[in-house]
Parts: C-alpha cells; structure tokens; sequence
C-alpha cells in the first residue's frame, strides 16, 4: 500500500449565502462532485482548473481545512474524513501547507523565527533553534531574516517562508495553493526551482494547485484537471501536453498565450 | 507623428524624494498598440496613471512632459486638463471587481462620462451605450443595462469596462493589467475583444503588463521597464526573434512556456540583475551630478 | 521587490509627527498634575473666602496676587480647582477607559472568532444593549448606585463596553478570514490558542486607537454628569462641576465657566488626536 492519499468519491458542498432566502436557510452548493483519485507515496501533482473549479476546496480539504460532506479521504491509511481537531492535531504536522499570498498567510505581527518557531513547539520539536536555521538554509535566505516582519520581506521572500514553515514540520505530504500566481517571472522561475530541489531532497509527496498549466507542466508528474468539481482528466503530465483528452484540457492549453508571436491563437 | 508623446517623465515620492520613474520616454503613433512591460515595481502602472492624471497623492511629478495631440498637460490649468484628458483617454482597469461601483446600475455607469464630458443627453447616450454592449458581445444589453455589478461574471464585468472605456471614443486606452484578474480562457476571449475594438475603433492603446506571452499576442511595439527607468525598446517581431538587452533576454526566458518539453525555467540571474541595477544607478548618478 | 532599494515602493510612510507628540505632551502634563495636585495648587480648592469671590484672573485690573485664573462667586481659586479636577478627570478616563476595553474588547474578540453560538450570544447582548439610550440609562444607573466616583465608572463600562465589542468583533471576524489563522489551523494551533496568540496582536491597534477615543468619552461623560450634578459630591472639585457653577455667573465672572471649558476641551481633544496619531504609527505595519 504505498499510496499517501486515497481519495474516494469526495463530496462538498457550502450554504450558497447568495441564494439564501430572506426566510429559511441558504440552498447548498456542491462544490466537489465526487471526485476519486489516489496520490502514491514520493509524488509530485499537479492539480489545474479556472475559478470556480474547485480546486482550492480540494485542497483545503485534503489537509482538512473543510469537512467534506460526503465520499471519504484516507492520509497514510487513516480516514481523516471526518475526525475532529483534537484527532487531527497529531496527524496535521505530517501534512503541512503552502498558502498562495503568503501577506495573509503570514501572521503580520509575528518574526519569521516565530513563524517558523512556533508551530514547532507545538508539536514538541526539540533543538527548534537549530531546526529554524536549517529551514532558512534549505529555502535559501539568511538566517539574519529571523528578525525580520513578513512586511520586510519581498513578495518571492515570503513566499520561501512559507516553505520553510511548512519544511521544517518534516511533513510527508505538502500542499502548495497558488504559490507562484503572485509573484514576478523570476521568483517564480526561483521559487519553483527550489521546491522541485526540496522534493527530491526531502522525499515529499507534493500537490501542487494551479491555473497555469505552464507552471504544471514544470514540476508535475501527473496532472489532475478539474473542471465545475469533477475530474475531467488524471494522467501522466507528458501524456496530458502530448495529446489532451478531455476538451476542457485542450481549451486551457491553447487559451495560454506563449512568449512567442507566432503562436497561432483564435 | 506621435499621438501621444512622454517627455523624459520622471516621478518622485513626495517628501521622501524616492524615484519612480526615471526620465521615461516614450511616444505612441494613433491607432498603434504599445506595450509597457515589467516586474512588479518597474513603474509600468505609474506610466499609465500618470498620463490620466490619476496619479496617488502620494506621487509627484518631478520632470518631464506629457504631450497629448500637440497639448502638454502640464501647462494647462487642473480643470481643463480634466477635460482634454477625459475627452481623449480612457482606462480599461485591471480589477473588474472594484471598478464599478456596486450598488448602481450598470447602464448609468457608462453614460455618465457620455453625459458628463461630452453633454449628450441622456437618450443619446444610453442608446450609444446599448450599441456599444452589444459590440462587446454582450448578450442582451438591455437588460445588462439595469443590472448591478454583482449580477455579473468577472468577464462580463470586464467586458462592460471595455465598453464604457471605448464610449467617448477616446483616441488613447490605457490598459492596466487587464486580464490579470482572469482565468486564461477568458483571458484569451477579452484580451481578442480588445484588440478587435481597438483596430475598429483605431484607437491608441498603451498596453501595460507583466507577461510577455500577451504582449506577443496584442503589441505591435513594447517598452520593457526596469525599476522605473526604460530598458529596451523594441518591435513585438524583433524582441521574441531576441531581445537586444540582457535583462530582457533573462525576462524572457524566465516566461515559461508550456510547448518546451523540458519545461526548465531560468531566473533572470544575479550578474544580470547587478548589472542593470548599476545601470540604473548610474543614471541616478548623472542626474544628480 | 525585485528591485529592492532602488524603487520607491514600501517608503510611503506617514510621519506620526506633531499630533502624537502634542496630545501626548498635553495629557502627560494632565496626568502629572492630577499625581501632583495636593503639592503643586496653590490654594486648597475647598477653602471659600467671600471677601475674595469673583476676583479676575491675574492680567486684568482687580487681580488678587496669588490667585491665577480668578476665583469663583465664593472666593475658590479657579486654577487650584481645575488641578484637583484634573484628578477626577484622569481616574474617570484610565479606569474607566481601560475596564470598558478590557470587558468590549475580549467579549468582541470572542464573537468574532469563535463565531457560532457565542457569537450569537454576544452579539444579541450588544444589540438590546444598544437600544437602550444611553444618558437615561447612565442617570437611571446614578440613582440606583448613588453618586459618586465608583458610580460613574459603572455607569461608563456598562454603557460603553457595546462600542468595543461591535468594533473588535469585526475586526477579529476580518482577520480570521486570513490566511495566517489558516497556516495555524494546518501547524495544528487550537482555536482559544489562535484567538490569543494570532488574532490578538492584530486586533491591538484597533483596541489602542477606540481605548484612547474612549478616555476622552469617558471624561466627557463625567463632565455631562457633574454638570446635571450627578457626579461626585458637590464639595469635590470637578470640571463639569465647574463649569455648571460657572454657567450661572457667566456674565458677572466669565473665567470660572471659561477656563474649566477650556481645560476639559484640550483633554479631549488631546485624547482623540492621540488615538489618531496611533493609528497612523500602526499602519505602515499593517498594510
């Protein structure tokens, strides 16, 4: 049994608040369609689609952010699923998170020490001192930056603080949201470089989510498309750029427009 | 003949006295499609703001002209420079989600400019704004019209922002970061609108971005930036054929592009960024003497 | 920031400047001679003399030597008054002022992160609480608890801890919507740890800026309650008090209602210059 993640039929749906009548309560609205799929131990995959795909609700709950309403999530074995905080609290430092705008994910007022401190202590780390030096080392920045205020930072800098935290729980398992949509060409260049290293390194399993199938394309293995909370293509990434089976994939692959003024585009 | 000339522009923080822009020169023939590109910080917005007048409080303009058909803007009086700049540009926004103000109608927020700057009456306008909707192929314009923002996609929003910029027919659109907000399929169909109702229109249009794949797509010219001071300047055929200056060269290959197999992505490197930094300094030097 | 240093961005900081310094200058001078009153007024404040009532202060013909701002119809010195006074003044808006933000600001706090049935609570609570219109309740609670110090500063945190609360309920309902509270979620932080140790710090600069308008409210309301003489006891001086008594001989003696009025504006005004100054200091932090 090697895989980290067995997902089956994975259901979830909100209050639509927008829908909700002046009396009585708010029509749901289903989110995730029954979405089934497995991610294997050392794994790197992508997972792609527009707003409104679906994607980010996947993702916060794989790491259980959201309680899904139906179908079933299994991490390492367990069914995590429905298991309250107080259950959850040994299991969430095996799998950690990286946010997409790392200024709110970021506590404004916290150091960077602090950042990547504290939910250490949490989980009872020893020597974390040292442990924070080396999650700055592994990410690249000085280990003068833990002084330093996300609002010191640069954007591709904070994103490596992000990292870092996440890197420093010594997960299994990291799920990365968006964390190059915000950022300039180069740091993105950078920052996808050095999580591409850290896998490898490191041996983690990653989901990476994103609406650029460019970005994907660089660092996954496999692709996972989304499209109104279904999954309408899990292949190989080689595969999945060579031939697009589903009409969606081939809709998002054109619509990207290339560097390159030749590119045929209508 | 240029339709719109920028004039060694330079801006400053107030009080603090912090560059901006440094001597930024550009100029823009009618109907043409330049583009400003660059990182976040390159000063590529503040061009455009500067030429509509909307500059932050913040921001001073510290040297330079702008010259827009044959008048500098500079020299004229705050209201009526109010009043050319209305008349003759618009500004398509890079967040459909606040540029319209939720709680009215849709239909009065583009006649208002109609009836404002160029005193048609209400008829007229709204009438003229129907057409323009359907244009930008808006499925029933009438009844957009008296919807309220919220009713709305965010490409639909956008593409209300296209018509109400294109309203008064203005001669030069200033485009900041239009489709940023966007996924990448309707990136694709605004970013192919803007274009049809430019050339329809022969609108100018000053094209600001931080992607060099819709610059290929839209740009027939393209300005790169670099911390407020002017890079390159090139045409959209020779800078893909390959950029004359290193950074821009590192800028592009540091676009990714999906079709390359190896999908490897090189960040624009140190010696390069040194490199334009001194540039950059050097010109501050010389400035300051 | 590719271009760290060279570019602009991130130096647009507002200068806290001159407001802090002159509002804060102002209430330390308050403070200090509220501390000090007993030693630093030149006259006792209760010591009437009828012989010397109604004397102008000390530029104008007539002044007696020694009593600075004049005295008042029975012969008190005004600006020993207005020292004690300032005793009243500054308990009123520290105590006052900091029990309210203690009890809005942790119930606020509350409501707005944990949310749920809490909230509901809260929330149901601040609402009929705010129905109720606040002078007659603040005399109504007066006449139940008697007069007096400690019955004012009742009257206040139970009138005013709904502004706190409403505020910082938002605030803390804002900023669990971000991220961070999130990535603490994921390092597996429990909800009361995350209210304290994240939202907490973020929500101080909204309680620090409503704690310091709440000081100057506070002050006025003791003023508007020594006016309708409700206060203190009528011996005691306070500046509402004086300004009550002034009123009656504003004609014959206009420096006893002037200087007291004068006094109480610059405290409040000083108060809620501070609370902006503040906000100006925390923000750049911020955003």
């Amino acid at each position: 049994m090697d895989d980290l993640y067995q997902v089956s039929d994975l259901r979830l749906s909100l209050a639509d608040m927008t829908a909700k009548p002046l009396f009585g309560t708010a029509p749901r609205l289903e989110i995730l369609k029954g979405l089934s799929f497995t991610i294997p131990k050392g794994e790197v995959v992508g997972i792609v689609g527009g707003s409104g795909s679906g994607k980010s609700t996947l993702g916060r709950a794989m790491v259980r952010l959201l309680e899904p309403s139906g179908g079933s999530i299994r991490f390492a074995g367990t069914d995590i699923t429905h298991l309250d905080e107080t259950a959850l609290r040994p299991l969430r430092r095996r799998f950690q998170m990286i946010f997409q705008d790392p200024m709110s994910s970021l506590n404004p007022r916290h150091t960077v020490n602090r950042l990547i401190g504290a939910p250490l202590a949490l989980h009872g780390f020893d020597g974390i001192a040292a442990r924070v030096d080396r999650a700055l080392d592994h990410v690249g920045l000085p280990r003068s930056f833990k002084a330093r205020f996300p609002h010191e930072l640069s954007g591709g800098q904070r994103q490596r603080v992000g990292i870092a935290r996440a890197i420093a729980m010594e997960p299994e398992f990291i799920l990365a949201d968006e964390i190059v949509s915000g950022l300039d060409v180069s740091s993105q260049a950078q920052v996808l470089n050095l999580l591409e290293q850290l896998v490898r390194d490191l041996g983690l399993t990653l989901a990476f989510i994103s609406h650029d199938l460019s970005v994907i394309r660089r660092l996954c293995a496999r692709t996972i498309v989304l499209h109104h909370g279904e999954i309408v293509e899990n292949r190989p990434t080689a595969d999945l750029f060579a031939a697009p089976a589903a009409a969606y994939t081939r809709d998002l692959l054109e619509a990207i427009p290339l560097p390159d003024p030749g590119q045929v585009w209508d | 003949m240029s339709f719109l000339s920028v004039e060694n522009l330079s801006l400053r923080i107030r009080g603090d006295g912090a560059r901006l822009l440094r001597s930024v020169t550009l100029a823009v023939r009618p109907g043409e499609v330049m583009g400003l590109v660059g990182e976040s910080g390159a000063g590529k917005s503040m061009i455009g703001k500067a030429i509509l007048g909307i500059l932050p409080r913040a921001v001073e303009l510290s040297g330079g002209r702008i010259v827009l058909e044959g008048q500098d803007l500079g020299t004229l009086p705050a209201a009526e420079r109010r009043r050319v700049i209305g008349a003759k540009a618009a500004l398509i926004p890079q967040d459909p989600l606040t540029a319209l103000n939720p709680s009215r109608r849709i239909g009065p927020q583009i006649t208002d400019r109609l009836v404002d700057i160029l005193g048609w009456d209400r008829a007229r306008a709204e009438a003229r704004a129907a057409d323009l909707l359907a244009e930008v192929q808006i499925p029933q314009p009438a009844r957009v019209m008296r919807s309220y923002p919220h009713e709305l996609s965010g490409g639909m929003r956008q593409r209300v922002l296209i018509a109400s910029a294109f309203a008064a027919e203005p001669k030069l659109i200033v485009a900041d970061e239009p489709t940023t907000a966007l996924d990448v399929t309707v990136q694709k169909q605004i970013l192919r609108l803007i274009r049809q109702m430019q050339e329809r229109h022969g609108t100018a249009l000053l094209f600001v971005t931080h992607d060099l794949g819709v610059v290929s797509k839209v740009c027939q010219n393209l300005t790169v930036l670099y911390a407020g001071a002017v890079v390159e300047r090139a045409t959209v055929g020779a800078f893909f054929a390959g950029p004359a200056h290193p950074y821009s060269r590192a800028l592009l290959a540091a676009t990714p592009k999906y079709t390359d197999p190896t999908g490897s992505l090189t960040p624009v490197p140190e010696a390069v960024v040194a490199a334009v930094r001194a540039e950059v300094v050097a010109m501050d030097e010389a400035e300051d003497g | 920031m590719a271009v760290e240093g060279i570019d602009g961005r991130g130096r647009v900081r507002r200068r806290a400047g001159m407001r802090l310094w002159l509002s804060g200058l102002w209430l330390a001078l308050v403070a200090l001679v509220a501390l000090l009153a007993p030693w630093i007024a030149p006259k006792d404040p209760l010591m009437q003399d009828l012989f010397l009532g109604r004397m102008p202060p000390f530029w104008t013909p007539g002044a007696e030597p020694g009593f600075w701002l004049g005295t008042d119809s029975l012969g008190r010195d005004v600006l020993s008054r207005i020292i004690h006074g300032a005793r009243v003044a500054m308990t009123v808006a520290l105590v006052a002022g900091t029990i309210t933000a203690l009890i809005g600001a942790t119930l606020g706090l509350m409501a707005g992160f944990l949310r749920g049935w809490v909230d509901l609570v809260i929330s149901r609570m601040i609402d009929i609480w705010m129905a109720f219109p606040p002078v007659l309740f603040s005399i109504l609670l007066i006449a139940v608890l008697g007069p007096g110090l400690t019955s004012i500063i009742i009257a206040i945190v139970v009138i005013d801890w709904t502004r706190f609360a409403r505020v910082v309920r938002a605030e803390a309902m804002a900023q669990g919507a971000m991220d961070y509270v999130a990535s603490a979620r994921v390092a597996g932080r429990g909800r009361i740890g995350t209210m304290l140790v994240e939202i907490g710090p973020n929500v101080l600069p909204t309680i620090a800026v409503l704690l310091t308008l709440e000081m100057g409210i506070a002050v006025i309301v003791e003023a508007i309650l020594s006016f309708v003489n409700l206060s203190i006891s009528t011996d005691d001086p306070t500046w509402g008090g004086m300004i009550a008594e002034g009123r009656a001989s504003v004609h014959q003696a206009w420096w006893v209602l002037v200087f007291p009025l004068v006094t109480l504006f610059l405290t409040v005004l000083a108060f809620s210059q501070l609370g902006e100054g503040l906000k100006d200091r925390f923000d750049p932090v911020l955003r």
